[in-house]
C-alpha cells in the first residue's frame, strides 16, 4: 500500500518536472510546479500514515501555504510582465541573460 | 446518543445503503421542489412588498407559475453559439449546479428518528470536518462562473465571470473567517455537533424569574453572524451584491450567452440551491439548527421525532424571506465599493473579532479575575473607539480636501473649458460671433450659436 | 508500525479505490502537460487535485483532503485561471506552447522516474500499515500544529503576509515616484510636446497642464 502511494507520488513528480521543462507559457509552468508540490504532499501524507503520527500531514499543510504564497507572487509577476511585454512566455523574458 | 442533544459523530456511518439512497433522493427532491417554491415565493413576496400582486394566473395563488416557467425553458430552442468552447460551455452549468447540491449532504435536518425500523439521524452524512466540505463545495462552484464567462466568448460574459469569481473568492474568505468564532465556541467542525452545542444555554436568574439564555451562536457570536449574513449575500451573488449579472451594465453577466433552454435553467437552479445552502449553513451554525426556538421548546416533544424538520424548514423559509427582503430594499452597490467593503471592512473586523473572542475564551477564568477581564475589555473598546475617531477625523479631513480640490477643478473648468483634458472646442472663436474667417467670403453668414451642433 | 504486507491479489476495496484514483491522477497530470489548450490544462489540473484529495481521504487524512479541495481547487487554480484570462489566452489550441528541449526533458524524466521508483520500491517494499479510520481529524492536527510546529507556523504566516504585500506592490500601477514632476511627461506620454516650464510646481493631478497647449491636456492627465 505504502509503496503504491509512493510510486504514484514519484510519477506525478516526474510528470510535473517534464511540464516545467517543456512548457513555454509561464502559467502552465506554474501549474506543473503545483503538480510537483502536490506529489510531495502525497508522499508526506503517506509517510504520516506509515509512521503513525501527524507530522507529515502538518508539513503537507505548510507546503500548501507556501504554494499559495508562491502562486500569488508568481501571478503578480507574470501579469506585470504581460503588461509591459504582451507575452506570457518564459522564453521571451530573457533580457537578464545578456 | 444523548436524547437531549441529538446525534453526534458516532451515530453516523451505520446506515444501510438503501437508507442512504433514500436520504439522498429526499434531499434532491426537496431541493428541486424548494427551487420551484422558492422562485414563486420570491416573486410573490417581492410583489407584495412593492404593492402589486405578482404571479396569480397559473394555479391557485400562481403556485404553478414556476412549473410553467420550467416547462417553457425546457421547450425552448437550444441555442449553441458558434464560437464557444463547446466542452467548457456545456460543462459550466453542470459544475455550478452539482456542488450546490452536494453541500446539502452534511446539513442536519433533525435528531435520531426511526425509518423503517432503523434508528438513524435525519442527516445524510457527517464528517469531523463537515463545514469545510460546505466551504469547499462553494469554492468549486466558482468554476462554473469562471468557465461560463470564459467559455461563452463574449465580452459581457467574461467581464461578468471575472467580476463574479473575484467577488465570490473574496467573500469566501470573510465567510470562512466568520466560521472561525463558531469553531472556537463549539470546539468542532462537525455540523451535527455544532447543532448539539447550541442545544441549551444556561438560564438568567432575574429576580427569581428564570429566563432561558439564548444558546444560539447568532446571539452569543453576534459579530460573526452579522458578517456571515452579509457574506452569504455576496457569496450567492444576490442583491445588493449581484454585480455579476448587473443587467444595466453587463446584460446577463456570466450567463449572457446562455440565453435560453435548460442550460439557463441550470444556472437558475444553482442560484436558488446556493441560496438554500447558505441559508442552511446560517441555520445550522448560528440559528440553532433544527432545534425549536424558545417558546416552542418549552414543549417537551419539540425536539424529538420528526418535528425538528418542521422547525428547520420554517427557519429556512424565514432566512429565504430575508434574502427577498434585502432584494426589495437595497440598491446594488458599485463594484469598487463591493471589493473595498469585503477586503477593508469585513475581513479586518472579522479578524479583530476573532482575536477578541479567542482572548476572552483563553482568559475565561473564575470570578476572581472577572474584574481584570472587564477592565481589559473596556480598555480595548475605548482604545478601538479612540483609533476609530482618530482615523475618522483623518478620513473626514481627507474627504474635505478632496471635495475642495474637485470644487477648485470645476471652478477652473468654468473659466477655461478646455483645461480639464476634454477636447472642447474653444467657445470664443470669431465665427461664433459673426466674424468671417480670413479668406472666406460669404454673403450669408449667420451667427452660429454654441448650442447648435 | 510496519505490518506484514498482504498479498497483492485479491486487492482490498481501498486498493481498488486507490488504483482508480491513481489512474485518474496520472492521466489528468499527463493531460495537463500535453494539452494544447491553456484553460483545459487548468481544468485537468483540477481533476488531478481532486483525485489526490480522494487519495488523502483513502489515507484517512480527512482534514488535509478538504483543505486540499479548498485551497488548491478552490483558490489556487481559480487564481491560475484568472492569470490565464488576464494574459489573454486564446480559445482553442495555442501554437508554440512547447519549447524545444523535449529530448532533454525526456531524458531527465526517464532518469528521475527510474531513480525515484527504484529507491521507493527498494526502500519501502515491505512497508505496510493497515488503514484505520480516524487520525486526520481537525482536533488532533490542530493540537499537533500548535504544540510542536508553532514556530514554522508563525514563520509561514509572516511569509503569507509578505506575499500579500508583495503582490499588492507588484500589481499596483498607481504607485509612483515621490516627485510628481519627475514623470509628468514620462513614459506614458512620449508624444507630448515639450512643456513650457511651469513657474510653480504643478498640483498632483492633471490640472498642472493648464498652462500648456490645449492638445496636451489629456495626455498629461494620463501621465500624471
Amino acid at each position: 500500500m505504502t509503496t503504491h502511494y509512493l510510486v504514484l507520488s514519484a510519477l506525478l513528480f516526474v510528470i510535473g518536472g517534464v511540464g516545467v521543462l517543456v512548457r513555454r507559457n509561464a502559467i502552465v509552468v506554474f501549474m506543473c510546479v503545483e503538480l510537483m508540490l502536490n506529489a510531495c504532499n502525497l508522499a508526506f501524507v503517506t509517510f504520516a500514515r506509515q509512521n503513525g503520527n501527524l507530522d507529515g500531514q502538518v508539513i503537507a499543510f505548510f507546503v500548501m501555504i507556501v504554494a499559495a504564497a508562491e502562486v500569488v507572487i508568481g501571478l503578480a509577476i507574470i501579469v506585470t510582465i504581460f503588461r509591459t511585454r504582451r507575452s506570457a512566455s518564459v522564453d521571451d523574458v530573457n533580457l537578464l541573460k545578456y | 446518543m444523548n436524547p437531549t442533544t441529538g446525534p453526534t459523530l458516532v451515530d453516523f456511518g451505520h446506515d444501510p445503503l438503501w437508507l442512504s439512497i433514500i436520504k439522498a433522493v429526499f434531499i434532491f427532491v426537496v431541493l428541486m421542489l424548494g427551487v420551484l417554491f422558492g422562485v414563486w415565493f420570491e416573486r410573490k413576496l417581492i410583489s407584495r412588498m412593492q404593492h402589486r400582486y405578482g404571479p396569480n394566473r397559473a394555479g391557485k395563488f400562481g403556485l404553478l407559475q414556476s412549473v410553467a416557467d420550467g416547462l417553457k425553458m425546457g421547450l425552448k430552442e437550444d441555442i449553441m453559439p458558434r464560437t464557444v468552447d463547446k466542452v467548457v460551455y456545456l460543462l459550466a452549468p453542470v459544475i455550478i449546479a452539482v456542488p450546490a447540491f452536494l453541500a446539502f449532504s452534511v446539513m442536519p435536518f433533525g435528531p435520531m428518528v426511526s425509518i423503517f425500523g432503523v434508528e438513524t439521524p435525519l442527516q445524510l452524512t457527517d464528517l469531523p470536518v463537515a463545514v469545510l466540505l460546505v466551504l469547499a463545495m462553494a469554492s468549486i462552484g466558482v468554476y462554473g462562473i469562471v468557465l461560463a464567462g470564459w467559455g461563452s466568448r463574449s465580452p459581457y460574459a467574461i467581464l461578468g465571470g471575472l467580476r463574479s469569481s473575484a467577488q465570490v473568492v473574496s467573500y469566501e474568505i470573510a465567510m470562512g473567517l466568520s466560521f472561525v468564532a463558531v469553531f472556537l465556541a463549539a470546539g468542532t467542525l462537525s455540523t451535527s455537533e455544532i447543532v448539539a452545542k447550541q442545544a441549551g444555554g444556561g438560564t438568567w436568574d432575574v429576580f427569581g424569574l428564570e429566563i432561558p439564555q439564548p444558546s444560539w451562536y447568532a446571539i452569543s457570536l453576534l459579530p460573526s453572524f452579522l458578517i456571515y449574513a452579509i457574506t452569504m449575500l455576496g457569496e450567492t451573488n444576490r442583491v445588493p451584491f449581484d454585480l455579476p449579472e448587473g443587467e444595466g451594465e453587463l446584460v446577463g453577466g456570466f450567463h449572457t450567452e446562455y440565453s435560453s433552454s435548460l442550460k439557463f435553467a441550470m444556472f437558475m437552479l444553482a442560484e436558488y440551491v446556493n441560496v438554500f445552502t447558505v441559508s442552511g449553513v446560517a441555520i445550522t451554525l448560528f440559528l440553532g439548527g433544527w432545534r425549536a426556538p424558545w417558546p416552542i421548546s418549552i414543549w417537551e416533544g419539540a425536539n424529538t421525532g420528526w418535528w425538528p424538520m418542521l422547525w428547520f424548514f420554517i427557519k429556512l423559509v424565514l432566512v429565504f424571506a430575508f434574502f427577498v427582503w434585502v432584494r426589495a430594499s437595497l440598491p446594488r452597490v458599485r463594484y469598487d465599493q463591493l471589493m473595498a467593503f469585503g477586503w477593508k471592512v469585513l475581513i479586518p473586523l472579522n479578524l479583530a473579532w476573532i482575536l477578541l473572542y479567542a482572548t476572552l475564551k483563553a482568559l475565561r477564568v473564575p470570578e476572581s479575575n472577572k474584574a481584570f477581564i472587564l477592565t481589559l475589555g473596556a480598555i480595548i473598546v475605548v482604545g478601538g473607539l479612540a483609533i476609530w475617531f482618530r482615523f475618522d477625523t483623518l478620513l473626514q479631513r481627507r474627504r474635505e480636501a478632496k471635495a475642495a480640490q474637485i470644487e477648485e477643478e470645476f471652478e477652473q473648468l468654468r473659466e477655461e473649458p478646455e483645461a480639464g483634458g476634454f477636447p472642447v472646442p474653444p467657445l470664443d472663436l470669431p465665427h461664433y460671433h459673426g466674424v468671417l474667417p480670413a479668406g472666406q467670403a460669404s454673403t450669408a453668414v449667420k451667427e452660429v450659436t454654441s448650442g447648435s451642433n | 508500525m510496519t505490518s506484514q504486507v498482504p498479498d497483492l491479489w485479491p486487492p482490498s476495496a481501498q486498493e481498488v479505490v486507490f488504483l482508480l484514483l491513481g489512474v485518474v491522477a496520472l492521466g489528468s497530470a499527463l493531460l495537463v502537460v500535453t494539452t494544447r489548450q491553456l484553460v483545459h490544462a487548468a481544468l485537468w489540473l483540477v481533476v488531478c487535485f481532486g483525485a489526490l484529495a480522494g487519495g488523502y481521504l483513502v489515507l484517512t487524512a480527512e482534514f488535509v483532503a478538504w483543505v486540499q479541495v479548498l485551497i488548491y481547487v478552490g483558490a489556487i487554480v481559480v487564481l491560475l485561471l484568472f492569470g490565464i484570462m488576464l494574459t489573454r489566452a486564446p480559445i482553442g489550441r495555442s501554437a508554440g506552447l512547447d519549447s524545444g528541449n523535449r529530448v532533454t526533458a525526456a531524458t531527465v524524466a526517464v532518469g528521475t522516474a527510474a531513480v525515484l521508483v527504484t529507491v521507493v520500491v527498494q526502500g519501502f517494499a515491505t512497508a505496510y500499515t493497515p488503514l484505520e479510520p480516524g487520525g486526520g481529524a481537525a482536533a488532533t492536527l490542530g493540537a499537533s500544529i500548535f504544540r510542536s510546529w508553532v514556530l514554522p507556523f508563525e514563520a509561514l504566516s509572516v511569509l503569507l503576509l509578505a506575499a500579500l504585500i508583495g503582490a499588492i506592490v507588484l500589481s499596483r500601477t498607481d504607485i509612483r515616484p515621490a516627485n510628481p514632476a519627475a514623470d509628468a511627461g514620462g513614459p506614458a506620454a512620449p508624444t507630448t510636446p515639450p512643456h513650457p516650464p511651469d513657474p510653480a510646481p504643478p498640483p498632483a493631478d492633471g490640472s498642472g497642464a493648464t498652462a500648456g497647449e490645449t492638445g496636451s491636456g489629456r495626455v498629461s492627465r494620463d501621465g500624471g
